[in-house]
């Protein structure tokens, strides 16, 4: 009795053992097979997003402010901390064709290649009504070469230059906002030049002018309808006279000792934020809510922000809606709905995401926004004017954040590693050769 | 109704088939069978289990060399069944038992390694999974061109010795305290393995504020004594000096145990002999405790380097950003690891990565043949 008892057991641990260790094997295929999340059920929609950073609309509850205007709508939001994390796995399940949301936001860098490798998992929003308000090179970043849109845009990142007055003060600068905007009008050289006259008249010595040369080096990359490609996806990089002059000109930056030799968003950059090692630094419209909070209470007011001396962009993101989903038609609502002018005015109010919708930018929450952080400086109108001066036409490339990655790193080295402009040159040509050949 | 005809037959085919086989192979026939396949059985098991196999086996009408007809009597069918799940039960449960471990294994372990190898051999990018471009040993040619490989190679060896051979001796010092009759003993045990029980995360990031240019502490220490602001991310030496600080914290309480387990393993009286010979304490430790720890050491020296040679989240973490993916500007503190990353998920080049992979997976093998080559000529020698 009591043996059979165990050998029944024997054989009930042997099957259980061998169905989970197939369950383990089956269960790595068959979970998720190709749905989005979203669907219909019993007269409620539900519709599933996948987005990345701080893009608002989560957080300031524009999503609830939906739903509740839409009581048969239900929306989940997944939000990745980090783009490049959040990049990878989109891949992977655009790749697999598996784990998709319904809608996917789509950052600026990635923007070229989704548009160039999966365009035909993204539903087309070309004819999607009333989302002709947008900045007219906002949209071309997501328009395929057959005129398909991928995308709707959300913020973008016009390009100003954030400056400390006390410590532009104590060097003999000017302090006005406009005054200090004339010193380098037209032209980022002269930008450089208030920099070597601050260090020369500086009387603290642990104060550098700016806190890195790739800020600078972005800036004016960013302003070109050229930039690393052209048109037809050739990499120009080593030879467009936009770059080479970037190069030159941070360079000089970084060897006349005019940087602290930070890297932005890296250790140290916001310390250096805290206790005042530069005195200025480049800054699209995103960043200000960055110093505002890395710098403290203590800076309040001792911040201002200046006109660039040219227009740019860096950064803003999109939102996709993935062809597979089962609830496109509302999906597409939702995002028309998200990137509407009143929500973009909304969003900067609340967090300072810069509206791509030119109508937006019109809009009176947007042109008469000053920033009390910031001396209050009229942000909206400074922004705006940035804006309004990029060229219609942006190329951008598939590798364009890897390649600005690494134009960083290569001024890293000549500012930090004591290399020579022509050596790190030569490392970083090398470089992007390897990543984007 | 079609569909359902089909399965039925095919259902009836599946059936027929083996059991058809089953009722061919008489019960005769199996005994011999048991005896010749279960050789290797101790003599008292293989008598245990014939007579079990002949009770069961045995139809009850004692026609024991004849196939019964199919339709003889359910007694015998049922019999006949019991037998075979008895024999699938003996033969097959170990199987069943250890499936497990091998059917994960396969999964996570070998498929992987097969596939990353058939990876390897194309171009690959990871947005487009499908799109494989066969390009032979292309990738493993440019490897060897590749200077950052090299370059990695040898700061991954550097890192290694920079963090292994203090962490080691450190571990061998500690563990030789730990030894002592102390007061809460087990306190101090403990202490030790703490920081193996922090995350890398935590432990990278704590210290990588610690070796911070401008407000880290460290930099602060250095001030007291007139140094200057080293910077530790951008210069190589500092940086992987730095790095190897955080593995070296990390993981020296965890080989003190180890070798402290090993130390309580010797027998008292060798140390009492020792000391009526006149040893010194030091003597005594070099003497007695190192060559009884031997084979310990031996263990912690493999663990180490192949912990070493996988390093990754260390300088990952301490680089932060686009810094940590290629292990700096210069790729000054690259590991192997980290050029696996940034092939991988900085380029996308998923071909390449899986090059990298393979070529650490090689230098493990190659590194663990030396290991064997060395031993078995020191052993030779002795």
């Amino acid at each position: 009795m009591g043996k059979a008892r165990r050998k029944l057991r024997t054989r009930a641990v042997a099957a259980i053992s061998a169905v989970s260790a197939l369950g383990l094997v089956v269960g790595c295929g068959s979970s998720d097979s190709g749905g989005t999340g979203g669907g219909k059920k019993d007269g409620k929609v539900t519709i599933t997003m996948g987005l990345f950073g701080v893009m608002g609309f989560k957080e300031t509850g524009l999503l609830d402010k939906y739903m509740k205007e839409h009581p048969n709508v239900v929306i989940k939001a997944d939000v990745a901390g980090d783009e490049q994390t959040y990049y990878t796995a989109l891949q992977t399940h655009l790749a697999a064709g598996s784990g998709l949301k319904d809608i996917q936001g789509i950052e600026i860098g990635r923007a070229k290649e989704l548009s160039d490798t999966q365009k035909d998992k993204f539903v087309d929003l070309a004819g999607v009504a009333g989302t002709d308000h947008f900045l007219p090179w906002k949209q071309s970043q997501v328009t395929t070469a057959d005129k398909k849109v991928i995308g709707l845009g959300t913020d973008i990142g016009p390009m100003a230059v954030c400056y400390r007055k006390d410590l532009f003060k104590q060097a003999g600068l000017p302090t006005d906002r406009d005054e200090v905007a004339k010193l380098w009008e037209g032209d980022w050289s002269k930008y450089v030049d208030a920099g070597k006259e601050f260090k020369q008249k500086s009387k603290d010595d642990k104060v550098a002018f700016m806190d890195s040369s790739s800020g600078l080096f972005n800036a004016m990359i960013y302003g070109n309808s050229q930039q690393f490609y052209d048109k037809d996806g050739e990499l120009i990089y080593a030879t467009n006279p936009v770059v080479k002059d970037a190069w030159k000109l941070a360079s000089e930056a970084a060897t006349s000792d005019l940087t602290a030799k930070l890297r932005q968003f890296q250790p140290g950059w916001d310390p250096g934020l805290a206790n005042s090692t530069f005195a200025s630094t480049v800054c699209p419209a995103w960043m200000l809510a960055h110093i505002s909070e890395k710098a403290g209470p203590e800076n309040k007011g001792k911040w201002d922000v200046a006109k660039a001396p040219k227009g740019a962009n860096w950064g803003g993101a999109f939102l996709g809606v993935m062809e597979k989903s089962p609830v496109k038609k509302e999906a597409q609502d939702l995002v028309a709905w998200l990137t509407a002018p009143e929500q973009q005015a909304y969003l900067f109010k609340e967090i300072g995401n810069f509206p791509s919708s030119q109508t937006a930018l019109g809009m009176p929450e947007v042109v008469d926004a000053k920033s009390d952080y910031f001396s209050g400086a009229p942000i909206g109108k400074i922004f705006s004017a940035a804006a309004q001066e990029i060229p219609d036409e942006q190329v951008l490339g598939r590798k364009d954040g890897t390649i600005k990655d690494i134009f960083s790193q290569g001024l890293t080295l000549i500012e930090a590693q004591n290399k020579s402009p022509n050596e790190a040159w030569k490392t970083t040509d090398k470089r992007i050769e390897k990543a984007a050949g | 109704m079609e569909d359902h005809g089909q399965a039925h037959r095919e259902g009836r085919r599946l059936t027929s088939g083996p059991l058809a086989h089953l009722r061919s192979s008489p019960a005769s026939h199996a005994r011999p069978q048991v005896g010749r396949r279960a050789p290797a059985l101790p003599v008292t098991l293989q008598e245990g289990r014939l007579p079990v196999a002949i009770s069961t086996s045995t139809p009850p009408d004692g026609a024991p060399d004849a196939a019964p007809p199919a339709g003889s009597g359910s007694g015998a069918e049922r019999q006949r069944r019991s037998t075979l799940l008895h024999r699938l039960d003996v033969r097959g449960a170990p199987y069943a038992f250890i499936a497990p471990f091998f059917v994960v294994f396969a999964a996570f372990s070998f498929y992987p390694l097969v596939y990353t190898s058939w990876i390897s051999l194309h171009r690959v990018e990871l947005s487009t999974l499908n799109l494989m471009e066969w390009v032979g040993f292309d990738n493993y040619t440019a490897l060897w061109d590749d200077d950052r490989f090299w370059n990695a190679l040898l700061n991954t060896f550097t890192i290694g010795v920079l963090s292994t051979v203090p962490q080691l001796l450190m571990a061998l010092g500690l563990a030789h305290l730990l030894n002592y009759q102390l007061r809460g003993s087990t306190f101090f045990r403990v202490a030790a393995l703490t920081p193996y029980a922090t995350s890398v995360g935590a432990a990278a990031l704590v210290f990588t504020m610690l070796f911070e240019r401008d407000f880290g502490m460290i930099n602060w220490m250095l001030s007291l004594v007139g140094i200057d602001n080293i910077d530790f991310e951008n210069n190589k030496w500092a940086a992987q000096t730095a790095i190897s600080t955080i593995v070296i914290w990390r993981w020296t309480g965890y080989n003190a145990l180890l070798y402290l387990a090993a130390m309580q393993a010797i027998p008292r009286d060798r140390y009492e002999a020792a000391a009526i010979d006149g040893a010194s304490r030091w003597q005594q430790f070099l003497k007695v405790t190192i060559p009884g720890i031997r084979s310990t050491i031996v263990f912690t020296i493999v663990l180490s380097t192949i912990g070493a040679t996988q390093l990754f989240g260390e300088p990952l973490i301490f680089g932060q950003g686009p810094n940590g993916i290629t292990g700096g500007a210069d790729n000054q503190y690259q590991t192997l690891g980290l050029l696996l990353y940034e092939e991988g998920w900085k380029n996308y080049q998923m071909g390449r990565a899986a090059t990298v992979a393979w070529a650490m997976f090689l230098l493990l093998i190659v590194l663990f043949v030396v290991q064997r080559v060395v031993k078995r000529v020191l052993a030779r020698r002795a």
